[in-house]
């Protein structure tokens, strides 16, 4: 019995740490960047991504204990051996000509393209049960993929991740252009993220701020990808992104003042406590320049500067881990000014009333200097009432030429207009100062072609109409109302039939 | 002896205690057992809500569903026992000026929507197939879990419906219709299949009570928002909105279901009091004749709420903190694995590879019987019409 005791002893306690080894240590971490991009027309683009990393063959091993990766998606990538998967549902369209190049763009609905492994046989049919079950996990119509919207493409989509050969074989893309992505997709994504929405920058996903946009994308994005520097073994990478990009006008109402809470109606309070990397970078680009046109609010303590999609770019670090940035207030609220007056200072807009005002549009612009400034106004032609048309509606309509009033610098300063001394070629215009004149110049008229209707038609009709009546009416009148008599074929040689057309001329019965 | 005397007296006494012990619990069972009789029997709850109605100017069936589904989430079921249809999807409508929300109330001040919601049948899967299919548990084997109706003869079901609708029929999304016998042979299908415990159906549609009359299976209630040849009227526009925002019956519905809570006792018959004639213009209708209890003992909670098993405990359980949560395995995995060669990513748009791809041949099928068919006849006409006599050169 005592000797038995410190034997039992000995075995709990070989059995304590092993056991403790025994369970693996954690293997998988996650990291969550906010990129605030101020654009060049005035909105703010809001990129997340939040990256799990797991380090873990999941083809090789039985896996049933899942800590920070989603077990709704690794037992996907199981079941269905795959190598690679990309789901994507955007709403909105990112204007690359006013808002510059995107990080990641994804197309207008629901895109789903997944490479699998070469172990899988049916592809097509491991395809339709994966797109199933994904529209179950994210509240979509995916269940309509099919073969009639399901493409191979064999020269793009190549993997994002690691790959030993490509053999388009095992590669399915396909698009729902007319999905729509409301907050049934963003409570099943949010619900992915190790944190959930409670922690970290998870909490500004808020769904009534980040659909009030005019661009929306979210994506899950799973690829393996190295594990270490030497890439001898694989780790499986889940990113799942999502882009805004908030309005000026819309939900600025104009002013181009952002701030975390103006964006997203929240700030953000702490990191998210699973999070080993947890940073809001801002690009800061037009920052360091002379003319400091944006102020950025609390100052950054740190920057980054690189290379990005073909430009320097500059961003500030905010930093949740560190203790310092949370500590000075309790929640982190990033402002973002412009402090230079936008440059449209003015416009006036009067639409039109029809056959009452014309549209009117008036705009106050500086110009900056050796810059091509264009400004266009979309029209659509209209039919007017038939009574309103000129005779000659074929020549088109006039547009009255655009004004242009500018106050240009002058490069010698002139002396002050004496109204009785100077010519009169001088004394056009009264100038204040004699730093700058004034001028008013004219564009040439607008000629349009508006639909013109066919003002023959209702001659043709008529004629047709007529023609068409008095041929059907004329003979059945004919047929109702004359006799027929027989006429006994008449006999006699050329002289007399020429004779007899010229009684008939005359109006002379016949010979 | 006199030990043996004693125990078997000790036993005999025991054994009377212990009867009379019994007696008193069995006594109070019974009254136990009595009461439960009144009570139901279910287990689980779940609810089927369906809204038929496209395009935005039926925003307000929309809403009516969805301000169900929250009283119904509000009261313990989990999505995961809710089935939501939704035919059209207005919060994220390019005309809502206030996306991502719907609104029940006008100056906005109930936001139905809210930030938490699963749709599981959206837009053009709102189909009456698929409705019957959800019904009936007859669902393709690919259907995930969330779109499945998965009770047993235990589950008391909440089906709510709503869209328009006529004498005897429901419109589905402008294109097709679910008859009111269509629906009572799905109800039935669902009684033999032993999928539920007690239904209620819930209608608001113009003719709404054309709906129940023809069900025949044992253990339904139906409400309806108007009688056959009265319409169902909506209740108020909000100007900024553009469109109604709700009908009326269900807008006191869900007055009605603001004020339960998940242990209220409320009954039955309190529901079928919720809109009179003179707030609903129609005259809400109700069914229960084949219902086996008496509804003043069916309580709201049985369909719009859920039976939930928690154990509640006095422990106090310490979460540990995560230590040392970092990049791993940059050092760890070097020792192992020396001999494999290092993984490389794909090249993203490999000219040369695409270029020189070599284009894939096409399977050879075999004619099909319809073109073998159709030679075959047009060999037959001329044969026939050249003189068979040739036809023996060949054969």
């Amino acid at each position: 019995m005592a000797a038995a005791m410190p034997l039992a002893l000995f075995v709990l306690l070989l059995l304590g740490p092993s056991g403790w080894c025994l369970a693996d240590p954690q293997r998988d971490s996650l990291r969550e960047e906010l990129v605030i991009t101020p654009l060049p027309s005035g909105d703010v683009a809001a990129t997340f991504q939040f990256r799990t990393r797991w380090d873990s063959e999941l083809q090789r091993e039985g896996v049933s204990h899942y800590r920070l990766f989603p077990k709704a998606l690794g037992q996907l990538i199981s079941k269905y051996s795959l190598r690679e998967l990309h789901l994507s549902f955007t709403q909105g369209f990112w204007r690359t000509r006013y808002w510059g190049p995107p990080f990641l763009q994804a197309p207008s609905g629901a895109e789903l393209w997944v490479w699998f492994q070469d172990t899988v046989t049916d592809v097509d049919k491991s395809w339709k049960e994966l797109s199933n079950v994904l529209s179950g996990i994210f509240c979509a119509s995916l269940n309509f993929i099919d073969s009639t919207n399901t493409v191979t493409p064999t020269a793009s989509f190549k993997p994002l991740g690691l790959a030993n050969d490509t053999d388009h074989y095992f590669l399915r893309y396909a698009v729902l252009p007319r999905e729509v992505v409301c907050t049934e997709n963003l409570t099943p994504w949010k619900k992915l993220l190790p944190c959930s929405s409670k922690a970290g920058l998870s909490v500004l996903l808020k769904a009534d701020r980040l659909f009030h946009t005019s661009y929306h994308s979210q994506a899950v994005h799973i690829r393996p990808v190295c594990r270490n520097a030497r890439c001898t073994s694989i780790s499986w990478e889940l990113r799942q992104t999502l882009s805004v990009v908030f309005d000026a006008f819309i939900t600025g109402q104009g002013k181009k003042d952002w701030s975390l809470f103006r964006m997203f109606s929240r700030t953000l309070t702490e990191p998210c406590p699973l999070a080993s990397e947890s940073r809001v970078y801002v690009d800061i680009t037009n920052y360091n320049q002379d003319n400091e046109t944006l102020e950025v609010n609390p100052p950054p303590t740190t920057t980054y500067q690189d290379v990005i999609l073909g430009t320097r770019k500059t961003y500030a670090i905010y930093d949740l881990l560190d203790t310092a940035m949370i500590n000075n207030s309790r929640n982190l609220n990033i402002q973002l000014k412009w402090k230079r007056p936008p440059e449209n200072g003015y416009i006036h807009y009067q639409p039109a009333q029809d056959r009452l005002q014309p549209h009117l549009l008036e705009m106050l612009i500086q110009l900056p200097a050796n810059s091509v400034t264009k400004v266009s106004i979309q029209f659509e032609r209209a039919l007017l009432k038939w009574t309103e048309y000129t005779p000659d509606p074929n020549h088109g309509f006039y547009v009255s030429p655009s004004v242009l009033s500018a106050l240009v610098p002058s490069m010698v300063a002139a002396n002050p207009v004496d109204w009785e001394e100077s010519p009169l070629f001088n004394s056009l215009f009264p100038v204040s100062d004699g730093s700058n004149y004034f001028v008013r110049l004219y564009t040439e008229p607008l000629l349009v072609n508006l639909p013109t209707p066919d003002f023959s038609m209702p001659y043709n009709v008529i004629c047709l109409t007529c023609t068409v009546v008095a041929v059907c009416y004329g003979s059945f009148y004919n047929l109702l109302t004359r006799t027929f008599h027989i006429e006994e074929p008449r006999t006699g040689g050329l002289a007399k039939r020429l004779a007899n057309l010229i009684r008939r001329i005359r109006g002379v019965p016949p010979l | 002896m006199a030990v043996s005397h004693c125990l078997s007296w000790a036993a005999t006494a025991f054994t009377a205690v212990l009867l009379f012990s019994f007696g008193s619990v069995a006594a109070s069972h019974i009254e136990d057992q009595a009461e439960q009789f009144f009570r139901s029997g279910h287990t689980n709850n779940w609810a089927v809500l369906v809204c038929t109605s496209r395009f935005w100017f039926n925003y307000r069936h929309v809403a009516n569903t969805l301000s169900v589904y929250r009283s119904v989430k509000r009261l313990g079921i989990p999505d995961s026992h809710i089935v939501l249809m939704l035919a059209d999807d207005m919060a994220c409508n390019p005309r809502n000026p206030k996306p991502a929300t719907v609104f029940s109330h006008k100056n906005m001040e109930l936001n139905v929507y809210g930030d938490d919601v699963e749709v599981d049948y959206r837009s053009y899967e709102v189909t009456v197939e698929n409705f019957l299919r959800v019904l009936t548990g007859r669902i393709p084997p690919s259907t995930p879990r969330s779109k499945r109706l998965l009770s047993d003869d235990r589950s008391n079901i909440l089906i709510y419906m709503t869209g328009h609708g006529g004498n005897g029929f429901l419109k589905f999304q402008d294109s097709e219709e679910i008859t009111n016998i269509e629906l009572a042979d799905a109800f039935e299908q669902m009684w033999q299949k032993r999928r539920y415990n007690e239904l209620l159906f819930i209608i608001d549609t113009c003719q709404g009570a054309s709906m129940y009359e023809r069900f025949y299976s044992p253990n339904i209630m139906a409400l309806a928002s108007s009688q056959v040849g009265e319409d169902s009227l909506s209740h108020q526009p909000d100007p900024a909105i553009g469109v109604h925002l709700m009908d009326r019956y269900t807008f006191y519905v869900l007055e009605f279901l603001e004020e339960i809570n998940p242990a209220s006792q409320t009954n039955m018959n309190d529901l079928f009091q919720v809109c009179p004639k003179s707030l609903c213009v129609s005259t809400p209708g109700h069914r229960t004749d084949l219902f086996q209890r008496d509804p003043k003992n069916v309580l709201i909670t049985d369909f719009f709420g859920s039976v939930r098993k928690v154990e509640i405990t006095t422990e106090t359980i310490n979460l540990q903190q995560d230590s040392e949560i970092m990049e791993t395995s940059y050092k760890e995995d070097q020792m192992g694995e020396e001999l494999m060669e290092p993984l490389k990513y794909a090249e993203q748009l490999p000219v040369a590879q695409i270029i020189h791809q070599k284009p894939k041949l096409k399977d050879w099928h075999p004619p099909g019987g319809f073109i073998l068919g159709l030679w075959a006849l047009i060999i037959m006409v001329f044969f026939k019409t050249y003189g068979i006599k040739h036809m023996k050169f060949i054969f």
